[in-house]
């Protein structure tokens, strides 16, 4: 098994304010209409935090510590699966940097320090494009994407 | 930010190599990306340049390097907004065919 990090930088430009932004990542309620989970957290420096899928199973799909907080520019967690969560070398890391920019918000997620080739890598490289888009979609709309929506073929084949 | 842009950017076989390349392994300076392209680091500053307007590419200092990644974001309105919603329509079709020809008993 290879320990080689590796690390995204996603930017995304939303006609909106840094603190609806902000609030759209860390406010439970806001997240589950774009992103199909919850963010749970007291979003203090050191405490943890969840993602959780917004179904009535309420799975606990990451989990992660809260590493630097400064409302409503930036965000800085750690990102991990529960099976693995208590080694510490199976965590990623992810920040959210939230600029104005020329009368919008830039948005930057950088996901660094993730193992190359993990399941992780391939799960998030699919999933961050999709939940910035809604993200985006949702403010400047007011309504979401389908996250996870699949061409009908494949939905109408699979038992998924 | 801009479909014009996002459809210029990917007009051109060279941008679309180094997004290939960008894809294939993330965050490459300009040289590691030239090493890869029969071309003069000039013109290549000046693909990049576009692919980055385009905010198809971000770039990031790390101490003095300048590293490139790819930022799949705004392929992904592209698609939202110019493939799906077409081609929920066409697979809808085809899994009607299939439907139609699959019930007919030999």
């Amino acid at each position: 098994m290879s320990s080689e990090k590796t690390s995204f930088v996603y930017v995304t430009y939303i006609r909106s304010t840094p603190e609806k932004v902000f609030e759209a990542i860390t406010k439970p309620e806001i997240a589950r209409r774009y992103w199909g989970h919850e963010n749970i957290s007291d979003w203090k420096p050191g405490s943890g935090w969840q993602h959780v899928r917004a179904s009535e199973e309420r799975t606990v799909q990451l989990v992660g510590n809260v590493v630097e907080v400064v409302p409503p520019t930036r965000l800085v967690i750690s990102w991990a699966s529960p099976a693995v969560a208590a080694d510490p070398a199976s965590h990623s890391r992810v920040s959210f940097d939230i600029a104005t920019y020329d009368g919008m918000v830039k948005l930057t997620v950088t996901h660094d320090e993730l193992e190359a080739g993990s399941g992780m890598e391939k799960g998030i490289r699919q999933g961050w494009p999709i939940v910035l888009s809604s993200l985006k979609s949702l403010l400047e709309t007011g309504e979401g994407i389908d996250v996870f929506a699949k061409p009908k073929a494949v939905a109408a084949g699979s038992a998924a | 930010m801009d479909a014009d842009k996002v459809f210029k950017a990917l007009g051109d076989p060279t941008r679309r190599r180094l997004l290939d390349l960008l894809c294939e392994q993330n965050g490459q300076t300009l040289g590691e990306l030239c090493e890869h392209l029969d071309m003069a680091r000039q013109s290549t500053t000046q693909h990049l340049g576009l692919l980055e307007a385009a905010n198809l590419v971000t770039t990031v200092w790390r101490g003095r390097e300048k590293l490139h990644f790819i930022n799949p974001v705004p392929l992904h309105q592209v698609y939202e907004r110019w493939v799906r919603k077409f081609e929920r329509h066409r697979l809808s079709l085809l899994s009607d065919l299939k439907k139609e020809l699959e019930s007919e008993e030999p």
